[in-house]
């Protein structure tokens, strides 16, 4: 296996941190702004793309920086399972900057600038720990982004979106201080911590300290990835502009939750110690929960957003789920969903921002008879509810398959039936939406105004590149990104290292 | 060890523009300022050429007036008093550039007064840094004490109320480390550190050692406001003119912790004082409750500097658990949050100052908006905000790093859980700051008009200071291997 040593990583990471800061010595000059944002976000996919011939080769990319703690580095090592998120991320922070132009200006929202920048400060961390070596760096990079994604919650900066931000805070930073001592153990027993397909922990610790540590992770990295109990701040940080929503409720943050986990489960554990421990047996629980419990509540939600954000809750469990399974297909699938995932749901949240701008209508129950008027936006919202219920030739439908072949694999029939109800309940809260926008009549009694058109090209460019990729994905999955060969890739990684 | 000069210049040095500063600066104001950058900026260069003398060639001694140890007094420079007073030259070189707009603004008639004191301070604080011998430490000791009663004082009427306080406590704390000494004397026979650490070991059940070792922690524990022995501090650094606080708060507990980690790793020895005696489980416990009530009692404050001057409380603790755990990297997190917490106090004290000077207010509720009105001094703000919670990369987070590695090699659980409850402690009072700071004013009727920045002198140092913090934080490995893993491995297993 090659292994290149290249500056590339750190050039991917710093691009769009150097583009916030001179986002900030631009204030003045909004075109300016958005032209330096744009640049260094296309710059960073494609240094991320430049890397992907290399890793799809079966090799590497890494730098090492500095030590960070006696033994332990500040280093990037690019591989299979990284750069597939990294991609997925960064490609889709660039459509939301379009999107975000539209959406800011015409929201007329305040202090943009330092929404643009620390929309790019968490972008970077996102990819920073994409590519970091070895877990303190990844900490390092996973805090960066707790806190960046901060100021994006309390954007709005009324009393609503200040209690959204302690409630975001005090979930994610003990969830944060909960990976000090686990990394700290991790170091002890393992005496290193740089990732390694299979594992880095072995069976000769103790076990019961394992499970432990296992735990410390599942609360540091769970309370992102929205696992409940631990989910409740992700509802409540709606509150933020809607790209924020959705790049980051439904692409970064999130999704470097359960990136995390899956880090952990194939990284640092590996499947044979997990299911030793009874690690897997934990995180497989709780996942079916989430799912069934987040979808559930989501269809009693009218409010758009709200709804979206607890769909949110349930995908992002099947990711967790797919990772407990401990088959090669769920995890293949698990991994896969991370990049389609983020296509359907992004797709959705863009959508619903455009409807909030161009027909100010936050709620569920005002849509009727919507897709009149903005027939662009509802249909790429169809594509994208279709895609989470899990339609055939959209993305949804693959990774979903993946998962639940990996399940019936393993023999675990109780989650496979989990699996099942949650892709009907999925159609039960998404497709409703749908059909009411496009066969109710309109409703002319509540006081809001109709006389809005499609939305404005800046939004519905981005819309309809999304939900493309959506079915890209869904009918070539390989395509352009090569995604569905890196989580095989990763996955096999695995397989090498040991048995399942 | 080789004989050299260089450790007995850097106390001289202070002592002598100590004395040149009043002289020259009751008849030339204007020379005050330059004197004393003068000073503390040739202090600082020879401490740290010193630094890397010793990392290059190891330890230096001076000989007092050319007596040979242990009837002489010794001045050392070995890798743990070569850290210490590179920390405390380079933070007081930084905070005196700082004070002259705050003094000027402050109390102007005592501009040259203070600046002759700090002087004096500083050559206390580095004497006891450096010395080698038991006796010489209590005089530095005094020497540094009675010069921050003095710049205590200095402040308004509430001032010269806590500097009494302080001077009594203070004069306690110094009391009870003298009849320590003089107990040790009697057992021994020698005032030498080293002399004394080859004779103590045969003295291990002696009731007048175990005395006098309880003393002197008792002490120093006092100067270094460890839990319960804290009373001083709080308003000593709240109602001390601003400038003096900022040169107060970052160094001087530092100093007593210091001293304290001397005696146990170099006079005692740590098996004595963890296996044959609980001392060290006695500063660890003491320290732990001190995080979690210094804390407490921060969350509580509506004074910036009352919350800044109780969260240094726990910040101590921090120091003292580290101590106390009696393992080698609990040793390195408690020297290497001498330096964090050194920094990292400083900034958000020169903040404060910055803010006083240009809004005439400190209380928490004043720093609505200010993230609009001093942008960049807030961003020093955050940056410091963030490194007291431990967040990475910021230095702080490796203080923590390393406490919590040390806390496993000690197999004590809750001392991992105090320090890491902590944190979430300081979150809350620091995000309590940082929500106001970045308040949106404009949606608000009565939006203030812009401050600006405070006067470069005054920002330069602040986020020079910020930007430390996040250098320390990458560059703590450098700092760990090769200089605190040297002095902290005689700690050993457990």
């Amino acid at each position: 296996m090659e292994n290149v040593t290249s500056i590339t990583p750190l050039l991917a990471v710093a691009v769009s941190l150097v583009g916030a800061l001179l986002a900030v010595f631009s204030d003045k000059h909004p075109n300016v702004r958005e032209g330096i944002s744009i640049t260094a976000a296309v710059t960073k996919f494609a240094l991320i793309a430049s890397m992907l011939p290399i890793i799809l080769g079966g090799g590497t990319v890494s730098l090492t920086l500095l030590e960070l703690s006696p033994g332990i580095t500040l280093g990037f090592r690019v591989d299979s399972m990284g750069i597939m998120f990294a991609m997925s991320a960064s490609l889709l922070y660039t459509l939301t900057l379009f999107y975000s132009i539209g959406y800011m200006r015409g929201a007329n929202e305040h202090r943009q600038t330092r929404f643009f920048a620390f929309l790019a400060v968490c972008l970077s961390s996102t990819i920073g720990l994409c590519f970091a070596a070895n877990l303190l760096t990844y900490l390092l990079f996973y805090e960066v982004l707790t806190l960046a994604t901060y100021p994006l919650v309390v954007h709005k900066g009324n009393e609503e979106a200040v209690a959204a931000g302690r409630k975001y805070l005090m979930f994610l930073l003990p969830g944060g201080l909960a990976l000090i001592p686990a990394a700290a153990i991790t170091f002890n027993e393992a005496g290193t911590l740089e990732f390694a397909a299979g594992g880095i922990l072995s069976a000769n610790s103790d076990p019961g300290l394992l499970l432990g540590v296992f735990i410390l992770f599942l609360v540091g990295f769970g309370v992102k990835g929205g696992l409940m109990p631990m989910h409740s701040w992700l509802p409540s940080a709606m509150v933020a502009p809607t790209p924020v929503s959705s790049l980051l409720h439904a692409v970064a943050v999130v999704k470097a939750g359960v990136f995390s986990i899956a880090r952990v489960a194939g990284f640092i554990f590996g499947p044979a110690l997990m299911h030793d421990i009874g690690a897997s047996q934990i995180l497989a629980i709780m996942a079916g929960a989430t799912i069934l419990i987040a979808s559930l509540i989501a269809i009693r939600q009218d409010d758009l957003k709200a709804r979206l954000a607890y769909s949110t809750v349930g995908h992002l469990s099947y990711i967790l789920l797919g990772c407990a399974i401990l088959a090669p297909a769920a995890f293949t699938g698990a991994l896969f969903h991370i990049a389609t995932h983020a296509a359907m749901k992004i797709t959705l949240f863009f959508c619903a921002g455009a409807i909030y701008v161009t027909a100010h209508k936050p709620k569920i129950s005002q849509l009727d008879g919507i897709g009149h008027k903005m027939p662009y936006t509802m249909a790429a919202f169809a594509i994208g509810a279709l895609g989470l219920a899990g339609m055939p030739a959209i993305g949804g439908f693959l990774s979903k398959w993946y998962l639940a072949a990996g399940t019936a694999d393993a023999g675990q029939t109780a989650f496979l039936v989990i699996l099942l109800i949650s892709g009907v309940l999925n159609a039960g809260y998404l497709v409703p939406i749908v059909t009411r926008a496009f066969l109710s009549e309109p409703s002319h009694d509540d006081g809001h105004h109709d006389d809005h058109g499609e939305a404005n090209n800046f939004l519905l460019v981005p819309i309809l590149l999304c939900a493309l990729l959506a079915l890209v994905l869904g009918v070539t999955p390989d395509a352009f990104f090569h995604f569905f060969t890196l989580a095989t890739q990763t996955v096999a990684s695995i397989s090498e290292a040991g048995a399942w | 060890m080789s004989e050299h000069t260089l450790p007995a210049l850097i106390p001289i040095i202070f002592l002598g523009f100590g004395i040149l500063i009043p002289l020259v600066g009751l008849r030339i104001r204007s020379a005050v300022y330059p004197l004393a950058l003068l000073g503390s900026g040739a202090a600082t260069v020879v401490a740290f050429t010193g630094l890397f003398t010793v990392l290059d060639s190891g330890p230096m001694v001076h000989q007092m007036g050319g007596w040979a140890p242990p009837i002489g007094i010794v001045l050392i420079l070995d890798h743990l008093s070569a850290f210490v007073v590179s920390i405390v030259t380079v933070i007081g070189f930084l905070v005196l550039i700082y004070a002259r707009h705050s003094i000027l603004d402050d109390t102007p008639q005592r501009y040259t007064v203070i600046y002759g004191l700090s002087m004096l301070l500083m050559a206390g604080l580095t004497g006891m840094v450096l010395t080698g011998d038991m006796f010489n430490l209590y005089v530095w000791l005094e020497i540094s004490s009675l010069s921050a009663y003095a710049l205590i004082a200095a402040g308004d009427r509430r001032g010269a109320v806590a500097a009494f306080r302080y001077l009594i406590l203070g004069s306690l704390g110094g009391g009870f480390y003298l009849l320590g000494v003089g107990f040790l004397y009697f057992a021994t026979g020698t005032l030498n550190m080293a002399d004394m650490a080859g004779l103590l070991p045969a003295l291990q059940d002696s009731r007048v050692v175990l005395a006098g070792a309880a003393m002197i922690i008792l002490g120093l524990g006092l100067k270094m406001a460890l839990f319960p022995l804290h009373l001083w501090l709080p308003d000593a650094y709240a109602f001390a003119p601003q400038a003096v606080s900022s040169l107060i708060a970052p160094i001087m507990t530092k100093v007593a912790a210091y001293a304290m980690i001397r005696m146990v790793l170099d006079v005692f020895g740590v098996s004595y004082l963890r296996d044959s005696v609980p001392a060290l489980t006695v500063v660890g416990w003491l320290g732990a409750v001190g995080i979690l009530v210094g804390s407490l009692w921060a969350m509580t404050q509506k004074d910036y500097r009352r919350m800044l001057a109780f969260s240094s409380v726990s910040q101590v603790g921090y120091i003292a658990v580290g101590i106390g755990m009696g393992t080698t990297l609990g040793m390195v997190g408690a020297l290497l949050h001498i330096l964090n917490h050194a920094t990292m106090k400083a900034c958000l004290f020169l903040v404060g100052g910055s803010v006083r000077l240009k809004t005439r207010a400190l209380e928490v509720a004043e720093f609505g908006g200010l993230g609009r009105r001093m942008k960049w001094t807030m961003v020093a703000f955050t940056l410091g905000a963030m490194s007291m919670i431990g967040v990475p990369p910021t230095a702080g987070f490796f203080s923590k790093w390393y406490l919590v590695r040390g806390g496993l090699q000690a197999g004590n659980w809750i001392f991992i859980a105090v320090i890491l409850i902590s944190s979430l402690l300081t979150a809350i009072y620091f995000f309590r700051l940082v929500e106001q700071v970045y308040r949106d004013e404009s949606q608000q009727e009565d939006a203030k008009p812009p401050v600006g920045e405070a006067p470069a002198s005054m920002f330069v140092p602040t986020v020079v200071l910020a930007l430390l913090l996040v250098a320390l934080g990458f560059g703590n490995a450098v700092i760990v291997t090769h200089v605190l893993e040297p002095v902290a491995s005689v700690v050993g297993g457990m």
